[in-house]
């Protein structure tokens, strides 16, 4: 019943993006004002959008297994959280989710945009109903979440249990609104640049949405780190694998455009940076749907491998490219000469340099992802491109762009002197200094090791520097700094000294080491809802005499059946402790892993410092509408 | 009109990513774990199935052209229905058929090969089946295909027209 509520309310939100089209070109051309009917059918659609993915939610929660996507995703002792989160836990259920948000955020576009001129509206919600229509169409055509079987199965297959997780039944959400937060910062830059309504004012409007986008896009990229990082048990939160880096990209352009967007709200230049990286931003997340769910990746994300819905999704987006390619070139006027009139030193310059970064940054990670799917085609020849060619080729870049960081905020808008300051020197002599006591008693390569360090602490000092003297002025923006400061000094410092043992016990032998003991205690079995646990016991003495328990845990799903290894991590504000314990098939011995992760805690905390900065920068704007 | 090339320039560029991933799409990308294919040939020492000689393996392999190394007796009934595969194969130029007599009695193989004539270069005899475990056989007949003392194709049971035609695909 529910199943079939969501698949007519599917059908009737798609006949409404036709409706809204015909409505929205008769208003654009016969009337002055916008038509509030508009808004009325765009409420309408989201209504039966909305409908439809709760019909799917009520599906999986009453485990309505005559539903093929609820048959091949959940299960009757599945807890009920993860029957809710399983809705948008698979294929199906994920784009209806991407859907919803996609007509939730044309609408409250429409809602927010009164003061701006009608035809701008008009276009933009004609864009983005052009998205709307094509989401709709594969959603429909290849992917429908609502398909019938019989005879009707009396148990489902169960949701992948390492899906089965907190951190990810809300990473996807998250994410989403970021990814498609940025289609409504695509639709209005095509929508501007048609009309040429790019201005100072209509960067302030767009400014709330970048943000917006900007903020989930950081924080969904987070979640799925920290879940990368407790679940998957290879103890590291970024592995460079194609479906984290169709994220980044994505965050990477957008970061970007924020800061142009932040120019261009005090004078009119890059023009042409705003609306390329608008366009690129959204064709990014795009470009990610298509690699993730097309199965040209192999990854854990990649969903079922279906050539046709990659077809679809690759045609979509390729029509969409073409189009923005179509009106930047045939209607985006330069205003003025931009870069004629930057003056070498001042803000603007400072944030257009690391907009060269960000784009090389960029450029390595989409050449690193696209580029063994190309030689693959070319030559049928197979490589995998992993985080030894993202450090070569990010790392050394990261030395300038985190001095400019440091040093951009502190210069004045249009044109700046090196009056006063001299301080910004001192500061780099100090981190120098105390980068080169930290480096010199370690075991690493000195010199980029030091320099890293020392850019690093740079901008950490400044920006905290900056907290003491301009106290409240741009303290958004110093957050978001800072916390980048604070990220790369935990990355490194995280790398520098982090030590790992692998190794192989029975129960009651012990490891040990000059730095600690290890010792396997005993398991014990536990049975949960829908797993067994076997839990393991380890002692760990240090040299100290501290001794601490951890307790890894094997997990045997019972639907589908899958082992699952749950590390063990103790966390404090030095460092992290983190165990995986594995079954060796057929043997009385386990495997371990262990790692001591310092600073782990600071990598977590200071994304959601960056995520913060934008936060504050939000309210900012409110605050000043 | 002045023609402009910037666009035409971004055009081509996406025409072509279009086409690379409409292609990319095509390859099947359930990898299969590639356990058996690409291993180095054991080398073992053999006695030789017509002349009472015992000669190294590596002699044999050594050149740079394809090897077909089939495994076989004449008391194995499915190798008399691949016999003549291995017979179209034998006039093949780039590969060099070798037997491995599995287990069998040399009077029976001889008169075998002398029914359905004799598609191979070399034949080692294997009496006690242990040179067959090496090459990791799980039992007869099995095919290796072998390029620079790799195993690059492994054919478990008989030779069919599919594997015929793989083969066939291979070393061309």
């Amino acid at each position: 019943m529910a199943s079939l509520i969501g698949l007519y309310s599917l059908i009737f939100g798609l006949c409404f993006s036709f409706l809204i089209i015909l409505f929205s070109v008769k208003n654009y051309r016969h009337k002055n004002t916008f038509d509030n009917k508009i808004i009325y059918l765009t409420f309408l659609q989201l209504f039966f959008v909305v409908l439809s993915f709760l019909g799917l939610i009520a599906s999986f929660v009453n485990s309505d297994f005559s539903n093929e996507t609820v048959f091949n995703h959940s299960h009757t002792t599945k807890p009920l959280f993860y029957k809710i989160s399983g809705t948008w836990g698979n294929h199906e259920g994920s784009l209806l989710l991407w859907l919803l948000v996609l007509t939730l955020f044309i609408f409250l576009f429409l809602l927010k945009s009164k003061k701006q001129a009608k035809q701008y509206r008009i276009l933009t919600l004609l864009f983005q109903q052009i998205i709307i229509i094509g989401f709709f169409i594969f959603i429909i055509k290849t992917s429908n979440p609502f398909n019938y079987i019989f005879p009707v199965p009396n148990e489902g297959l169960g949701l992948n249990p390492i899906l089965q997780d907190p951190a990810l039944a809300i990473h996807p959400p998250i994410l989403y609104l970021g990814y498609v937060g940025s289609s409504i910062i695509f639709s209005s830059t095509l929508a501007a640049t048609t009309l040429n309504y790019i201005s100072k004012d209509w960067a302030k409007h767009i400014k709330l949405w970048v943000l917006g986008s900007w903020i989930f896009l950081t924080l969904g990229i987070l979640l799925g780190s920290i879940w990368a990082y407790y679940e998957l048990g290879w103890g590291g939160f970024w592995f460079w694998d194609p479906v984290e880096n169709v994220s980044l990209m994505p965050w990477l352009a957008l970061t970007t455009l924020l800061h142009c967007i932040l120019i261009l709200e005090k004078r009119l230049v890059l023009t042409s940076w705003v609306v390329v990286l608008s366009i690129s931003t959204f064709t990014l997340s795009m470009c990610g749907t298509f690699l993730v769910r097309s199965g040209i990746l192999n990854s854990v994300h990649t969903f079922a491998n279906d050539p046709e819905r990659g077809i679809f999704i690759l045609i979509f987006l390729f029509c969409l490219i073409f189009l923005s390619l179509f009106i930047f070139f045939f209607f985006h006027k330069v205003k003025n000469k931009d870069t004629d009139n930057i003056f070498w030193l001042s803000k603007e310059t400072s944030i257009l340099i690391n907009n060269w970064f960000m784009m090389y940054f960029l450029t390595v990670v989409l050449i690193g992802t696209v580029y063994p799917i190309f030689l693959e085609v070319i030559s049928s020849e197979k490589i995998s491109v992993g985080p030894p060619f993202y450090n070569k080729l990010i790392v050394p870049f990261l030395i300038p762009f985190l001095l400019v960081m440091a040093i951009g905020p502190n210069l004045k808008w249009i044109k700046s002197d090196l009056k006063n300051k001299i301080y910004l020197l001192i500061f780099l002599i100090i981190s120098f200094l105390l980068s080169v006591l930290i480096i010199k008693k370690l075991n690493v390569n000195f010199l980029i090791n030091t320099i890293l360090v020392t850019s690093a602490f740079y901008l950490f000092f400044i920006t905290s520097r900056d907290f003491f003297i301009k106290k409240l002025r741009n303290l958004s923006q110093n957050i978001a700094h800072f916390g980048f400061s604070l990220l790369i000094l935990s990355i490194l410092f995280n790398n520098i000294f982090s030590t790992e043992i692998i190794t192989n016990l029975k129960i009651g032998e012990t490891f040990e080491n000059e730095k600690f003991k290890i010792n396997f205690e005993n398991i014990e079995q536990k049975d949960e809802q829908n797993f067994k646990a076997i839990i393991g016991k380890f002692n760990i003495e240090n040299l100290d005499g501290n001794v601490e328990i951890l307790r890894p845990e094997l997990r045997i799903y019972n639907q589908p059946n899958i082992v699952t290894s749950e590390a063990a991590i103790k966390t404090n504000l030095l460092k992290d402790r983190f165990m995986t314990m594995n079954i060796i098939q057929n043997q009385d011995y386990f495997n371990i892993r262990y790692q001591i992760k310092p600073f782990m805690i600071w990598i977590w905390f200071s994304v959601l410092l960056i995520g913060l900065g934008g936060t504050m920068s939000l309210f900012k704007i409110r605050y000043e509408d | 009109m002045k023609i402009k090339t910037l666009p035409i320039l971004f055009i081509i560029i996406f025409v072509i990513m279009f086409f690379l991933f409409f292609k990319g799409l095509q390859n099947s990308n359930i990898y299969t774990p590639q356990t058996n294919n690409e291993k180095d040939i054991p080398s073992f020492k053999a006695k030789m199935f017509d002349i009472d000689n015992e000669i190294n393996s590596e002699e044999i392999f050594k050149n740079n052209k394809f090897y077909l190394m089939n495994i076989w007796a004449s008391w194995c009934l499915p190798c008399r229905d691949e016999h003549i595969f291995l017979m179209k194969l034998s006039k093949q130029k780039s590969v060099e058929i070798i037997g491995l007599n599995y287990k069998d009695d040399n009077k029976k193989a001889k008169k075998f090969l002398k029914k359905l004539n004799n598609p191979y270069k070399i034949i080692f005899s294997d009496k006690d089946g242990t040179i067959a475990i090496e090459w990791g056989a799980y039992g007869i007949p099995e095919t290796f295909l072998i390029y620079d003392k790799k195993i690059i194709k492994k054919i478990i049971g008989p030779i069919n027209d599919e594997s015929f035609l793989e083969i066939k695909r291979l070393i061309q």
